[in-house]
């Protein structure tokens, strides 16, 4: 009898660690959103992804139709080449194009795909041109210090006192912007 | 100065000679292990003994790691504004290194204590003797069905101390100082990786239970036949096992997580 509850016992401590390991793969960890669902891949180039990094979601009108499966580097064309593995349940025409984006200010980065318009749909090892890069923040920066001065040489001639005072904002602009990447 | 650089010169070799001896009985009880395939029954006795009564201070020592580390956690991520990421950064510092480091050095303190000290005490009371008298080989009947139940029950109490963990954080920061909960999980989700997080630090625990148990079998099976001799295998039990998963941590850590 004694022998009998203590087997009881020990199968009890067995199947808590199972319940913890299950509980740490799929509540904590991401096994629940491994899919065995078929997918197929999809080849797009890109000029610059930013932070995207493999198992990204490529999201429709916000919904997940798919993830990143590998990122490489193309010496051949100097571009990042991802392949995509999109759900089979999902079907886009074959002009879609595909958008680098970032969900909230500074959360992580994912592939939106925008529908086009062809009968035909994607099928697998297609490859999507039609791409647009991720936004970089610096590049973003200068194209507006460029486009301020830009502004400042073509008012220069007429008013002083307003031109003064955007080359002004646009000097304090980068400032903030030089601290703000020093920081980094 | 030549006395210093014998005695130098003797500590070494008995170093190297207490290795050599620990990896020749270490090999052996391996060897001898398949015997126990037979009788199950002599490693579900230990596991009782070893991961039942160890269920308890695992358990609440993992809960107030939890509750630390949310509060701690909230403290430092407030002021990036981020503290949404408290799941990941609960969940993260769990997996990966508190759940097997601490486990490893409570389970040497709970654990690796005892079976020194009982191995120490029937070799002081001859009982060991008294096995090989009747032809019973205590490396099989004695250590290796508690190294086994040690090299089993190490990695289920540290994944129960991860999981009590994260509920502990999920208390202290969802429900107490009111983190939004389904960012709480969600970035904890997006963030912790199976294979390379939870696998990994499983398998830490794996080889901190092969380290600390053995080293407690070790101890005791070499101590010096007396109650004092017992008493100082049972602290060098402490000191070397914590000693050995730190670095060992260490190790690992450089190996896994690169």
């Amino acid at each position: 009898m004694q022998r009998k509850s203590l087997d009881v016992w020990v199968g009890m401590f067995v199947l808590l660690g199972a319940a913890a390991i299950l509980f740490l793969a799929m509540k904590a960890g991401n096994l629940s959103s491994f899919s065995l669902t078929p997918t197929y891949q999809v080849i797009s180039k890109f000029d610059n992804i930013g932070g995207l990094k493999p198992q990204a979601p490529v999201k429709s009108a916000g919904v997940v139709v798919g993830r990143v499966a590998d990122i490489r580097f193309d010496d051949k064309t100097f571009q990042a080449s991802v392949v995509l593995n999109l759900d089979s349940a999902y079907q886009f025409p074959k002009d879609s194009s595909l958008k680098i984006l970032t969900s909230g200010l500074l959360g992580e980065q994912y592939i939106g795909i925008s529908p086009g318009g062809d009968v035909k749909n994607l099928a697998n090892g297609d490859k999507v041109t039609s791409t647009q890069s991720a936004i970089v923040l610096e590049d973003l920066i200068s194209q507006f210090l460029y486009s301020k001065a830009a502004d400042g040489g073509a008012n220069g001639s007429g008013g002083n006192n307003g031109s003064n005072g955007s080359s002004n904002s646009s000097n304090s602009g980068s400032g903030s912007s030089n601290s703000g990447s020093g920081s980094k | 100065m030549i006395n210093a650089i014998g005695s130098l010169g003797f500590a070494v070799r008995t170093w190297l000679a207490n290795l050599g001896y620990a990896t020749r009985m270490f090999v052996r009880m391996l060897s001898l292990s398949f015997g126990l395939l037979r009788r199950p029954r002599l490693i579900t006795d230990q596991i009782h003994f070893i991961g039942n009564y160890s269920l308890v201070i695992i358990a609440v020592s993992g809960l107030f790691v939890g509750f630390v580390l949310g509060l701690q956690g909230y403290y430092t991520l407030n002021k990036y504004g981020s503290e949404q990421a408290l799941g990941l950064l609960v969940a993260l510092s769990l997996t990966r290194e508190l759940g097997p480091v601490v486990t490893a050095l409570l389970f040497a303190g709970r654990a690796g204590t005892s079976l020194t000290a009982e191995i120490g005490l029937m070799k002081a009371g001859e009982q060991l003797a008294a096995m090989e008298m009747m032809a019973v080989n205590p490396l099989q009947r004695v250590i290796g069905p508690r190294f086994w139940a040690g090299v089993i029950a190490m990695p289920i109490l540290a994944a129960i101390f991860s999981a009590v963990g994260i509920l502990g954080g999920y208390i202290v920061g969802v429900r107490l100082i009111g983190v939004d909960e389904g960012a709480f999980w969600s970035q904890m989700q997006g963030g912790v990786d199976v294979v390379k997080d939870v696998l990994n630090g499983v398998l830490k625990s794996v080889v901190f239970g092969f380290a600390v148990t053995f080293i407690a079998l070790y101890q005791g099976y070499e101590s010096q036949p007396t109650p004092e001799g017992v008493s100082r295998a049972t602290t060098r039990t402490v000191v070397i096992a914590s000693l050995t998963v730190l670095w060992l941590d260490f190790l690992l850590t450089a190996l896994m997580f690169n």
